[in-house]
């Protein structure tokens, strides 16, 4: 009951939404009649091999790409609109923080460029940096930090103005696998903090199944999608849950998915 | 000292590598002395000096940084100046580093107006003036593709003028004095900064820059926060490799007409006198001039361009 509560209105809408690359090899078909709302406080995870689209669906959402058929909104306007409207937090495979400015300046850049007052700037600095528990390294330069401390605050730049999206684009990818179970869990605790909608995109199957009330399984050439799996799984989500029976029968039909999208081609 | 077996080890190494040294080096200047017993003293004095240093390198650590280049530029004086008096060596063709240093000493006057004339007036103004204008030009083409197609290539032609066929040009525009040298070297300055700025431009990453995107930055905001320090490290380059082209071109356009001062004139007439000690003493203010330009430069880089790699220490 509590999780259909949680779920609210629309917040990302693709009908036959179609994304056609052309390069020096002819027309590349990266997205194909994709179809798909993400309702707000979900967290929908994109799998698939590479070359499925998932990484261009979510850009497209970023509006970094531009789809050349269908229609696709965010909060009902154009993702150019809502883009320009700040709607969304992006986070990268890499962190891809500033090397000359501090961890506490890499967090107020995007703050900086919106026109945050400077206390604000400060206030909102201070609230990620504790959310994302690097509040001892603020003067830290990046490349003073590990890999995952790093990721930590990307992310927290991307929360700092508290966008009500976050687009996530195998932000642990690089990272360990201990270093990403922590991750995980963090953002877990973050998502249920903030009641964010999450799009996430990642290649690991326990991942996706650990982290989303959705997972949006995808296959190549053309990019599209093969299947929808609703988890059953509650918000609450200990990392041990990973060795329950749902879990498990959630992860099968993931990995069936994704081989049934194989044999296609 | 340590007590680390492997550090141990790699110390008594060295120490047998300078014995073997000083062994084999003995040999060769006792087989000299039979010939030339000049040389054999040069030579000694060389080894001696060798072996100092090397000492100085392996057992004053933190002195040794600023100690070692010090004793290695001596030791280059000491034998020049063991070399000219032993062969008698004419000073029109080399004048000891002692004659060249009374001549500094008693020309302090001249030197100074000369590198006034040239530095300060000719090379310093020409390299900002030089270096503005390709910054701003960086910007331009920066900002639209047919300037990057149509600007560079007249910046590569220019930059491919020799220097000897554009200085009396610009002497005839710009008159005899200083003016006509700053523009020989803002000439010879603008490109290699120019294409470096360009480079760096374009060197921040495709990811940093779709971050700007997302957080909807404008053009010159993503310019000022992000594509101006990422092309810091290329600029620097552009300016190091700049500072020594302006004095060149400085004291190059002074040889196509200038007042009866300046370091490119005093080199013409000295030589034309036979005053080589003059002429070696403008070379050494001209280098040291060049040193302390490019050091500055350097010093600059450090502070601004700290975060990158080649520069964490």
């Amino acid at each position: 009951m509590k999780d259909t509560l949680s779920v609210g209105a629309p917040v990302i809408e693709a009908k036959g939404l179609n994304l056609v690359f052309q390069t020096a090899d002819g027309p590349v078909h990266a997205l194909k009649d994709v179809n798909l709302t993400i309702n707000a406080g979900e967290f929908v995870s994109f799998i698939g091999p590479s070359g499925c689209g998932k990484t261009t669906f979510l850009r497209a959402i970023a509006a970094l790409e531009h789809p050349t058929a269908g229609t696709l909104t965010v909060n009902g306007i154009t993702p150019d609109e809502a883009r320009r409207k700040r709607a969304y937090g992006y986070v990268f495979q890499a962190a891809g923080l500033y090397p000359w400015r501090t961890i506490a300046g890499n967090i107020r850049l995007p703050l900086e460029i919106m026109g945050f007052s400077k206390p604000d700037q400060a206030e909102r600095v201070a609230r990620v940096l504790d959310l994302v528990e690097l509040s001892g390294f603020a003067n830290k330069f990046p490349w003073q930090l590990s890999g995952g401390m790093q990721q930590r605050a990307s992310i927290a730049r991307a929360l700092a103005f508290d966008a009500d999206i976050l687009l996530m684009d195998e932000p642990f990818g690089a990272l360990d696998e201990i270093v990403r179970d922590r991750l995980n869990e963090e953002l877990l605790k973050l998502w249920a903090r903030t009641g964010k909608t999450i799009g996430f995109v990642t290649h690991s199957i326990p991942e996706a199944v650990y982290l989303s009330t959705r997972i949006v399984v995808m296959s190549p050439r053309p990019g599209r999608i093969t299947d929808i799996i609703d988890s059953p799984l509650p918000r609450d989500r200990p990392l041990d849950i990973r060795d329950s029976r749902e879990f498990i029968e959630i992860a099968h039909r993931v990995r069936e998915g994704l081989r049934a999208g194989h044999q296609d081609e | 000292m340590s007590d680390k077996p492997a550090h141990w080890t790699m110390e008594t190494f060295a120490t047998i590598q300078t014995m073997k040294f000083v062994a084999g080096a003995g040999v060769g200047v006792a087989a000299v002395a039979f010939a030339d017993p000049g040389l054999a003293g040069i030579l000694g004095f060389w080894v001696i000096a060798c072996i100092i240093n090397v000492w100085v390198v392996r057992f004053l650590g933190d002195f040794s940084h600023w100690l070692a280049p010090v004793l290695f530029g001596a030791t280059v004086l000491l034998v020049w100046e063991m070399v000219v008096a032993v062969y008698a060596i004419s000073p029109v063709i080399l004048p000891a580093p002692s004659a060249i240093a009374a001549k500094i000493a008693t020309s302090l006057p001249i030197l100074w107006t000369d590198f006034a004339q040239t530095v300060l007036k000719g090379a310093i103004p020409g390299f900002l003036i030089g270096a503005s204008a390709a910054f701003v030009t960086a910007i331009l083409i920066d900002r639209s593709p047919f300037l990057q197609r149509g600007l560079l290539p007249i910046g590569n032609f220019v930059a491919a003028l020799p220097i000897v066929g554009l200085a009396p040009i610009l002497v005839m525009w710009f008159g005899f004095d200083w003016q006509s040298k700053a523009a020989v070297v803002v000439v010879m300055v603008f490109f290699p900064i120019l294409v470096n700025l360009v480079a760096g431009l374009q060197a921040s990453e495709r990811m940093q820059a779709d971050l700007m995107a997302t957080w909807g930055a404008s053009y010159w905001q993503a310019l000022w926060k992000l594509r101006l320090p990422a092309a810091m490290p290329f600029f620097f380059n552009g300016l190091k490799i700049a500072s020594t082209l302006a004095l060149i071109g400085a004291i190059v356009a002074e040889f196509f007409g200038s007042p009866v001062y300046g370091m490119g004139f005093r080199i013409s007439t000295e030589v034309g006198r036979l005053g080589l000690d003059m002429v070696w003493a403008t070379i050494a203010v001209a280098a040291l001039a060049g040193s302390a330009l490019y050091g500055l430069i350097t010093l600059i880089e450090r502070g601004v361009t700290f975060w990158h790699p080649s520069q964490r220490h």
